[in-house]
């Protein structure tokens, strides 16, 4: 198991906004989060990341408990995440924004590695001197993307990597997320663009309002009557 | 026009050394939105540590410049400690607390390192001892001592060695990306306690160096010396862009020029008899009455300060404007 949490629970002051979840991540799976706005999907990630303390409950993470472990401890462990809005650093250039992805690393592959990312976005390589707050929404996604991927990481917590994006966009994420799946990365990835998660994903988690209410292959939820008119926009039955 | 270029030359002493300090304003408040009003202290320690040591060596028959350099070594490592010391001490505590917290508490930082420093060195004035011989160039109707030209050249060597620590070296590229998302840079992995530490050392150290560069050009120090001077870098920060690090560069240099301008104009500009407006008896025979005199320098940087805060409150680089001073 890289990645288990156990009973998490999570509060804003007296607010729980997480009620106790248990969900995992095996190494090599590609698992989705989907859920309303609100449900309590950033706050997981969030708590697994350490940015949010747990109230109660455990997180492990390749066999260590992580909990209350320091934020910038987790990337040299290969868990690293995408934040929800994609925490792009505006005023410093695209270029500069990659080499921060790989700010916990000291070895001579990192060169190589920008290469990579440049082949895989070819408009970053164009504006790597330019700074990131002018790129488009969709290329500081990709941004964002390739910027965690500098760390190497063996586990990736994306944070609704669709977010506001036009609809082309979204399918070419998407794709992307699929390709990072298929090069060995274990990836959580949290969406409310459900249908497509549930297409990548080969298993999926439903949460509503701090719970996790269902859990199953991704076919399966596909088909599940309940996640076809929460989450699918389909008419009852 | 002797004049105009002899307090051009005189303005951008000081404004270079303005800008070191105000460097260390802006580096903090670039990093965690605080404006560290003990930073001017810091720069007073630097003085009276490099004073002290250089007092003691002077009799001995070490060379001027190698007395100087072991004063400045001296000084450096103890206002590193002192800026380690105080973000660790009074200002990390405080990092979530309301905005309002850290800025009393930088105000009784200053206080209590002002006191301090009144309890080691005494009330009493620290002379520089004569032991720099003072060479004076002619130039373009000026003169600029030898002692001008190394705090000018010193000044922008360190400009330049922070600007490239800053913009191209892994720690600097931590620290712009701390200050601007601390949350996301702590993502990335940067221990970000550590960079904001390394901001208040680094600024603690150029701050040595300003205050023994302030010391000698004046050839005095006293535990006082560092809240007006404090003052003025912060006004320097705040025209080139509070946050702003070329701000602060520019905004130095050029209030360290108002100010020169300013004293050496002011007297002519206010002699009421220029307007037919002095008393008589004073006017007589090509006489003066002025109203305010040189002694009238520091009033330049606070008028600065204030245009500032009203006109363009995000300063002359600066963008982010808002809630942030
Ligand atoms: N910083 C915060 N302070 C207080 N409440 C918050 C904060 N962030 C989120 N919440 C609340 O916690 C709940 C879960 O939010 P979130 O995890 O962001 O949901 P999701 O990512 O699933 O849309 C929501 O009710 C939200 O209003
Ligand atoms: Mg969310």
């Amino acid at each position: 198991m890289l990645l288990e949490l156990k009973g998490l629970e999570v509060n804003y002051g007296g607010i729980r906004a997480v009620k106790g979840i248990d969900l995992e991540v095996r190494e090599g799976e590609l698992v989705c989060l989907i859920g309303a706005n609100g449900a309590g999907k950033s706050t997981t990630l969030r708590a697994v990341c350490g940015l949010l303390a747990a109230r109660a409950g455990s997180v492990r993470y390749a066999g260590a408990d992580i909990a209350g472990m320091p934020v910038h401890e987790l990337p040299r462990r290969g868990l690293v995440m995408v934040p929800e809005g994609r925490g792009i650093f505006g005023q410093l250039t695209v270029e500069e924004n990659l080499a921060m992805g790989a700010f916990t690393r000291s070895d001579a592959d990192i060169a190589r590695d920008l290469e990579r990312r440049y082949e895989t976005f070819p408009r970053l390589k164009e504006r790597r001197g330019q700074t990131a707050g002018t790129l488009s929404g969709g290329e500081q996604q990709m941004l964002a993307i390739g910027r965690a991927l500098m760390a190497r990481p063996k586990l990736l917590l994306l944070d609704e990597p669709s977010m506001g994006l036009a609809p082309r966009l979204v399918t070419k994420i998407f794709e992307i997320v699929r390709e990072i799946a298929a090069q060995g990365v274990t990836i959580l990835l949290v969406e409310q663009n459900a249908r497509l998660a549930l297409e990548v994903a080969s298993r999926g988690y439903v949460m509503e309002s701090g719970n996790l209410t269902l859990a199953g292959g991704s076919a399966e939820l596909l088909a599940n009557p309940k996640v076809r008119e929460a989450y699918l926009g389909e008419a009852a039955a | 026009m002797d004049i105009f270029v002899q307090q051009l030359v005189n303005g951008l002493t000081l404004g270079a050394v303005y800008a070191i300090v105000a460097l260390g304003y802006t580096m903090v408040y670039g990093i965690i939105q605080l404006i560290n009003f003990a930073h001017g202290e810091v720069v007073m320690i630097g003085a009276m540590v490099a004073f002290t040591v250089i007092n003691a060596l002077a009799a001995g028959s070490m060379p001027p410049l190698v007395v100087v350099l072991i004063g400045t070594a001296c000084a450096i490592p103890v206002c590193m400690l002192v800026g380690y010391a105080m973000e660790r001490m009074a200002y990390r505590p405080l990092r979530s607390a309301p905005r309002l917290a850290p800025l009393i508490t930088a105000i009784g930082v200053s206080i209590i390192l002002q006191h301090l420093a009144m309890l080691v060195w005494s009330r009493n004035v620290m002379a520089f001892p004569q032991i720099i011989p003072l060479t004076t160039y002619g130039f373009a109707g000026a003169t600029i001592t030898s002692v001008q030209l190394t705090i000018v050249g010193l000044c922008f060597a360190m400009m330049a060695g922070l600007a490239a620590l800053v913009y191209r070296t892994r720690l600097g590229t931590a620290m712009r990306a701390t200050a601007q998302n601390p949350q996301v840079a702590r993502l990335m992995g940067v221990d970000v306690n550590r960079v904001i530490a390394a901001t208040f050392i680094i600024g603690a150290g150029l701050g040595a160096v300003a205050g023994v560069m302030i010391g000698t050009y004046y050839g005095v120090a006293q535990y006082t010396m560092g809240s007006v001077l404090g003052l003025k870098a912060f006004a320097a920060a705040v025209l080139g862009g509070i946050g702003n690090i070329p701000g602060a560069m520019v905004g130095g240099l050029l209030l360290g020029v108002v100010e020169a301008l300013g004293a050496g104009y002011i007297g002519d500009l206010t002699d009421l008899c220029r307007y037919g407006l002095g008393p008589e008896e004073s006017c007589a025979d090509g006489g003066h009455f002025i109203l305010f005199g040189s002694n009238y320098q520091d009033v330049f940087a606070f008028v600065v300060l204030i245009l500032v805060l009203v006109f363009r409150p995000s300063g002359l680089l600066g963008e982010r404007v808002g809630d942030r001073a």
